[in-house]
C-alpha cells in the first residue's frame, strides 16, 4: 500500500543545515514533491510537500521529522468565495468541474459551496473580479 | 382607439407621482395577462438592464493645472499609461491598457491583474490614484515631469466616455479545437465542452427598442449608477443585421456610444475585470427607459428569453480568421438552463455577463422614474436603423 499526501513541514531556523529531503528519500524511500517552500536560514521556515510512498515507510518518516521538531500538518488550502467582489457573472460555473461554484436557477445567481470544491483552482485563474482566494 | 403617450405626458406622470414603471421582466406577464392593448394604456415606461465587460470604455479626466503649470504629454495612473494628446492637463484612460511592462501574454495564458478598468473602479471607489506625468517644455507649460498622488475629488471634471457599449446582441463562444483557448468570451475548453454568452437577453436595453424607435441621441440612462446619456450611436453599430419576425436582431447589430459624470458613479456597476490570456477590461452597468408611446412600442419590450437568438461561434477557427458562419442559433432560453447542444453534442453554457447586476439596474432605475428622481429626455436625434442601410466594413489591407 503506498500513501500520497499534501504536506506543510514547519521549521526552526536551527535544523535548515540537516539533508531534510535526502533523508526521506534515501533512509524512507519516500518521493518529495515540492510545491512551495521558504526557506531562510535565520527564521523559521516551510515547506509544501506532496510526499508519498510505501505506508510503513512513511510513518516512519513521519516520525524521522518529529524526531528533529519538524511539525507536520496536513495541507489545508482552500477556496474561499469573497461575495463582496463576486460581479454574479457565473462564468465559473462553466468551468467548475464539481458545482461547487454553481448557478441557482431562475434567479441565475451564484454561490459557493466549499464541500464540493475540490482546490483545482480553476475559477481562481479565471474569475474576471478576483472573487475567489486561495488561502492556507 | 390605440394608445399614443408623449414623452411630456409621461414626464407629467412623473411629476405627480402616478406613473407606471415596470420592468422588461414585469411587462412580459402583465401583457401576458391583459393582452397588449390594455398594457400599452397602463403601463408608462419599460426599464431595462445590462452589465458586463465592455471593452470599448474609458474616462476623460481633467487634473487641473500645477505651479508651475506642464502639459502632460504622457500621463500614467498607478503606472497605466493614459492618453495624453488632447489639450495640457486632460487625459482619457482606456479600460483595456496596461502598464508598459505588464508581462502581457509572454507567459501565456497572462493574468491582466491590473489595468485601465481598474484604474477608473479605483477612482470611483474614491481610493488615491498616483500621477506621473512628463512633458517637452514650453514657454506657457514650462514643467517637464510631475508625480502626485489624486482622488477623484480632486479632478475637475471626470467623463467617462464608452464608445461601444450595449451591444444589442452577441455571438456564443465555443472552440472546436483540441486546445484550450483564453479569449474575450473567456475561457473556452477543447471538443465544445463549454460555451460562454454575454446578454442579458429580455432585459437588454436594446433587445427591447430593436429598430430603436425611442432609443436616440441625447437619451437620458442610467449608467454605472449615476445618471448618463446615449451620445452617439456606438462604434460598429449595425443595424442591418439579420433579424427575426418580431425585429430582434441574431447577431451583435446596434452598439451605443454613452457617457456620464464618474463622479456620481459606483463601483458597484464599475468594475475594472482581468480577462485571463486576453487582457483588462471595465464591466459595466447600463440602464435604459423605454417610454411607451403606443402599442407597438410596448410589443417590443414583450420580447422574451425564448424568442432571442445567438450565433454559436467558434473562437478556435472561424472566429480569429474572419471567416463567416456559426455552429447554428441557440435562443437566450436555452442559453439560460445552462446546457445547449450543438451538432448533437450536449455543452454546458455560462455567461460573462450578469443577469442578477441587470436587474438590480432595471429595478433600481424603475424604483429612480417612480420617486421622481429620473426623467425621461426626446431624444434629439433616432439612432441609425434598418432603414439606414450600414456596412460594417473590413479593413482591406493594401
Ligand atoms: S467568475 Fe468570479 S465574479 Fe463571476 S460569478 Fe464567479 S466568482 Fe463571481
Ligand atoms: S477550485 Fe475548482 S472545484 Fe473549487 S470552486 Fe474553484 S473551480 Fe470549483
Amino acid at each position: 500500500m503506498t500513501v500520497s499526501k499534501k504536506v506543510v513541514l514547519r521549521f526552526d531556523a536551527k535544523i535548515v543545515d540537516q539533508p531534510i529531503m535526502y533523508s526521506l528519500i534515501k533512509d524512507y524511500g519516500l518521493i518529495p514533491n515540492i510545491l512551495k517552500a521558504e526557506i531562510n536560514p535565520h527564521k523559521q521556515g516551510y515547506l509544501v510537500l506532496e510526499l508519498s510512498g510505501e505506508n510503513q515507510k512513511y510513518a516512519e518518516g513521519m516520525e524521522y521529522l518529529n524526531s528533529l521538531g519538524i511539525s507536520v500538518d496536513a495541507l489545508d488550502e482552500k477556496v474561499v468565495w469573497l461575495e463582496d467582489r463576486c460581479m454574479q457573472c457565473g462564468v465559473c460555473t462553466g468551468l467548475c468541474p464539481t458545482q461547487a461554484l454553481s448557478m441557482n436557477r431562475p434567479s441565475m445567481e451564484v454561490s459557493f459551496d466549499g464541500e464540493k470544491c475540490i482546490v483545482c483552482e480553476m475559477c481562481l485563474k479565471s474569475c474576471p473580479a478576483k472573487a475567489v482566494e486561495l488561502r492556507f | 382607439m390605440s394608445v399614443t403617450k408623449t414623452y411630456e405626458e409621461i414626464n407629467e406622470k412623473i411629476k405627480k407621482g402616478k406613473v407606471v414603471v415596470v420592468t422588461a421582466e414585469e411587462v412580459i406577464d402583465i401583457a401576458a395577462k391583459e393582452g397588449i392593448k390594455k398594457a400599452a394604456a397602463k403601463v408608462d415606461v419599460v426599464t431595462t438592464g445590462t452589465f458586463g465587460p465592455m471593452c470599448s470604455s474609458g474616462a476623460f479626466l481633467n487634473f487641473g493645472h500645477s505651479k508651475p503649470k506642464i502639459k502632460m504629454q504622457k500621463v500614467w495612473l498607478n503606472g497605466i499609461p493614459a492618453y495624453g494628446g488632447i489639450a495640457a492637463v486632460d487625459a482619457y484612460i482606456g479600460a483595456t491598457e496596461v502598464a508598459e511592462d505588464d508581462p502581457c501574454n509572454k507567459v501565456h495564458p497572462g493574468s491582466f491583474s491590473y489595468g485601465g478598468g481598474h484604474v477608473i473602479e479605483d477612482l470611483v471607489a474614491g481610493k488615491p490614484i498616483q500621477l506621473e506625468t512628463t512633458a517637452y517644455g514650453t514657454d506657457c507649460y514650462p514643467r517637464r515631469k510631475l508625480e502626485t498622488t489624486i482622488t477623484i475629488d480632486d479632478l475637475n471634471n471626470a467623463l467617462l466616455f464608452n464608445p461601444r457599449n450595449a451591444y444589442q446582441n452577441y455571438n456564443v463562444g465555443i472552440n472546436t479545437t483540441k486546445k484550450t483557448i483564453y479569449t474575450y468570451m473567456g475561457v473556452l475548453k477543447p471538443n465544445m465542452c463549454n460555451a460562454n454568452y454575454s446578454s442579458a437577453g429580455q432585459l437588454s436595453p436594446l433587445m427591447n427598442d430593436p429598430y430603436y424607435r425611442t432609443i436616440g441621441i441625447g437619451t437620458r440612462i442610467f449608467l454605472a449608477g449615476g445618471t448618463g446619456y446615449v451620445a452617439w450611436h456606438g462604434t460598429q453599430h449595425s443595424p442591418s443585421e439579420e433579424r427575426t419576425e418580431k425585429g430582434v436582431p441574431t447577431g451583435g447589430a446596434g452598439t451605443l456610444a454613452v457617457m456620464g459624470d464618474l463622479k456620481q458613479m459606483n463601483s458597484g456597476f464599475l468594475r475594472g475585470v482581468s480577462i485571463l490570456g486576453y487582457g483588462a477590461s471595465l464591466a459595466v452597468g447600463v440602464g435604459i427607459p423605454i417610454p411607451i408611446l403606443n402599442e407597438e412600442i410596448l410589443e417590443f419590450t414583450t420580447v422574451r428569453d425564448e424568442e432571442i437568438f445567438a450565433p454559436v461561434v467558434d473562437y478556435g477557427t472561424s472566429y480569429p480568421n474572419a471567416e463567416p458562419g456559426n455552429l447554428g442559433l441557440v435562443s437566450y432560453a436555452q442559453l439560460k438552463s445552462g446546457k445547449i447542444t450543438i451538432n448533437g453534442k450536449e455543452v454546458k453554457t455560462a455567461p460573462i455577463s450578469s443577469y442578477p447586476k441587470a436587474r438590480q439596474i432595471a429595478e433600481t432605475l424603475k424604483q429612480w422614474i417612480l420617486n421622481g428622481k429620473f426623467y425621461l429626455t426626446q431624444p434629439a436625434q433616432l439612432l441609425p436603423s434598418v432603414e439606414d442601410d450600414i456596412k460594417i466594413k473590413p479593413l482591406v489591407i493594401k
